[in-house]
């Protein structure tokens, strides 16, 4: 086990320094000078100069990618170039705020998904199966933007039931932060439900069709016993790798949640950068989000591998 | 294959016919199973409409997509079947010419991810070692990353204009095209054929290309087709976030972001429409990749 974890985590720090590589790399695809674009075209060249010295992008890209790494390790993430306010500070805030809304997602999916999805195995073939494969597939190949236009304009706007912008009052008490919070996570649901479902379906029927399952039907077990201890505890375990995979990308979904419903979370500060052109803290954003995936798909391998010796005892990862 | 004699030096011309005629009646009962599938006969029918759309735009819409000599959001009806937007301009006609980009752009990204994927993918299964551990990493750190984020970044960082957003959406779906391709050529790799060939004495690039290429073009098609799916997706998605297609294109990510914000004050036709087209092309081309794939594993 432990040489398992070690091996996972040393496997993962080299995926995570290839990560800072690709970052730096794609926010500088155009090596220009940051002095000039921050200040303007018609800024005189010793404040130009002045700029790249302090802000060191005066220097050789890999001397400034080292630099940043040192910061980054100090927990320094340096400046945003539109706000001059430390990205750090801007970004502590809005992860919170979004992480809020990722988890009130995620805990409304999994078992909704879950649930659903195996049902559907069980019934296989039925309406209610056929009704969750459609769904499920209509549902996560849908831009977020599209799921939540369709969610505002039926239930905020047509019917008002939940308010357009997901700002509750300051001091709100829980219910009515998720009352302001409904629709955004609905639009979440909705995608991440399918993606959910449909691996915990076809975990379910591969299990159900395995080996193992016909000895204990044929050893004489109740069904209930043969689903609860063989085919759930085989089904589910592909299941928690893609919930880790997509807790990583529901961040890449806030991105329009966010800014359709006009919510205050790292997606709508990720895309007011992007707009604005504020490399320093769209990388770092970028970094942060990866850097979540990584670790949710590190708690699900080792997750998976307490549940399943296989995994920990192969000889290949 | 009884007709090859054994004495016969080159056996090659003789075995590959009989290997491409085997691989043309697959083809044909798999085309047979796919004009039965429901889904890829729904699928078929609204891309096939989608298409019409792009290639007849000019002809169906009922006016010019950029004119703005009429009525600010006038709603669906009458002599504006889906009402106008705010500058006056049809919606209707900017969704009919709208599928235009959309459907030149997505197949462009997904041969892209698919070209520069299997390549990839041939060459880290076939070879396995350090090269295939060495890239391994790198898609592993790539993946660690949604699709339209990075191209967020890059998008930010380089400039947004078509090309740079066909090539950056493309380029990233290399490495998840990579991947697939790998774990396809791992599982044929080991076949009797790949070994004949290597004592054969066949090069690698041979080998890879005209004995294992052929013998995947299954979950390479289904690949191909579901990354059209995510390139309409992402697509529509960075236009909408404003780093994608710019106006006044009549592009349907861009239509939703310019007036998502007027949703509340009851103007929803000119989100809504633009956002119907969007969900039905994603949906269509998936249907079609499900189908497809479902075909295959038959």
């Amino acid at each position: 086990m432990l040489r398992f974890l070690i091996r996972r985590i040393a496997l993962g720090l080299v995926t995570l320094l290839l990560l800072t590589v690709i970052v730096f790399a794609l926010s500088n695809v155009i090596p220009g000078d940051v002095g000039r674009q921050i200040l303007g075209p018609f800024a005189p060249q010793e404040s130009v100069d002045e700029l790249n010295q302090r802000l060191g992008t005066d220097q050789p890209l890999y001397t400034q990618y080292l630099n940043r790494m040192a910061d980054y390790a100090r927990g320094d993430l340096g400046e945003s170039y539109a706000s001059r306010e430390s990205v750090a500070n801007l970004i502590g805030e809005s992860f919170w705020a979004s992480a809020k809304l990722a988890l009130l997602a995620l805990l409304v999916t999994i078992p909704l998904a879950v649930i659903a999805g195996v049902y559907a195995a069980l019934k296989r073939g039925s309406i209610f199966d056929r009704v969750i494969v459609t769904v499920s597939l209509a549902g996560s190949s849908l831009p977020e933007f599209v799921t939540a236009t369709f969610i505002i304009v039926t239930l905020g706007v047509s019917l008002s039931i939940f308010p357009v912008l997901a700002r509750p009052p300051d001091g709100a008490d829980p219910l009515t932060q998720l009352y302001y919070l409904a629709m955004p996570i609905m639009a979440l649901v909705i995608v991440y439900f399918g993606y959910i479902a449909r691996m915990a379906r076809a975990g379910v029927i591969a299990a159900l069709e395995a080996d193992y399952t016909r000895t204990a039907v044929m050893k004489g077990l109740k069904r209930g016993v043969v689903i609860r201890r063989h085919v759930l505890r085989n089904a589910l375990l592909p299941t928690i790798s893609v919930v880790a995979t997509q807790t990583g990308y529901l961040f890449g979904g806030l991105l329009a949640v966010e800014l359709i419903f006009n919510y205050n979370g790292l997606g709508r500060l990720l895309v007011t950068a992007a707009r604005d052109k504020d490399l320093p803290l769209l990388s770092a954003g970028v970094l942060v989000i990866g850097i979540v995936y990584m670790i949710a798909t590190l708690l699900a391998d080792i997750l998976i591998s307490i549940l399943n010796p296989r995994v920990r005892l192969g000889e290949d990862g | 294959m009884s007709a090859v004699d054994p004495t016969v030096l080159e056996p090659e011309p003789l075995k590959d016919a009989g290997a491409a005629a085997d691989r043309r009646s697959a083809r044909r009962e798999r085309l047979r199973l796919l004009v039965r599938n429901p889904s890829a006969i729904i699928g078929g029918a609204i891309l096939i409409f989608w298409i019409i759309c792009a290639v007849f735009g000019d002809v169906i819409a009922p006016y010019s997509p950029f004119a703005t000599d009429f009525d600010g959001h006038l709603p669906p009806g009458g002599t504006h079947i889906l009402g106008t937007d705010q500058l006056g301009r049809d919606v209707l006609s900017r969704v009919i010419i709208g599928a235009r980009d959309v459907l030149i752009a997505a197949p462009i990204c997904a041969t892209i991810g698919v070209g520069l994927g299997t390549l990839i993918g041939l060459l880290m299964g076939y070879y396995r070692g350090w090269l295939d551990d060495g890239l391994g990493r790198i898609i592993e750190a790539f993946l660690a990353l949604p699709v339209p984020l990075v191209a967020l970044l890059t998008l930010a960082a380089l400039g947004s204009s078509t090309t740079t957003v066909v090539l950056t959406v493309g380029i990233f779906f290399t490495p998840i095209v990579a991947r697939t391709v790998r774990a396809a050529v791992l599982a044929e790799r080991e076949n009797d054929y790949v070994q004949a060939a290597k004592l054969r004495g066949e090069n690698g690039l041979y080998i890879m290309f005209r004995e294992i290429l052929p013998n995947i073009t299954g979950p390479i098609v289904v690949e191909f087709t579901v990354r059209i799916g995510y390139a309409v997706f992402t697509i529509a998605f960075l236009s909408f976030l404003g780093v994608g297609i710019q106006p006044p294109t009549p592009d349907w990510g861009l239509m939703v972001s310019e007036e998502y914000a007027l949703i509340i004050g009851g103007y929803w036709w000119v989100t809504v429409f633009p956002a119907l087209a969007i969900a039905s092309l994603v949906i269509a081309v998936n249907l079609v990749a499900d189908a497809l794939q479902e075909v295959n594993e038959r």
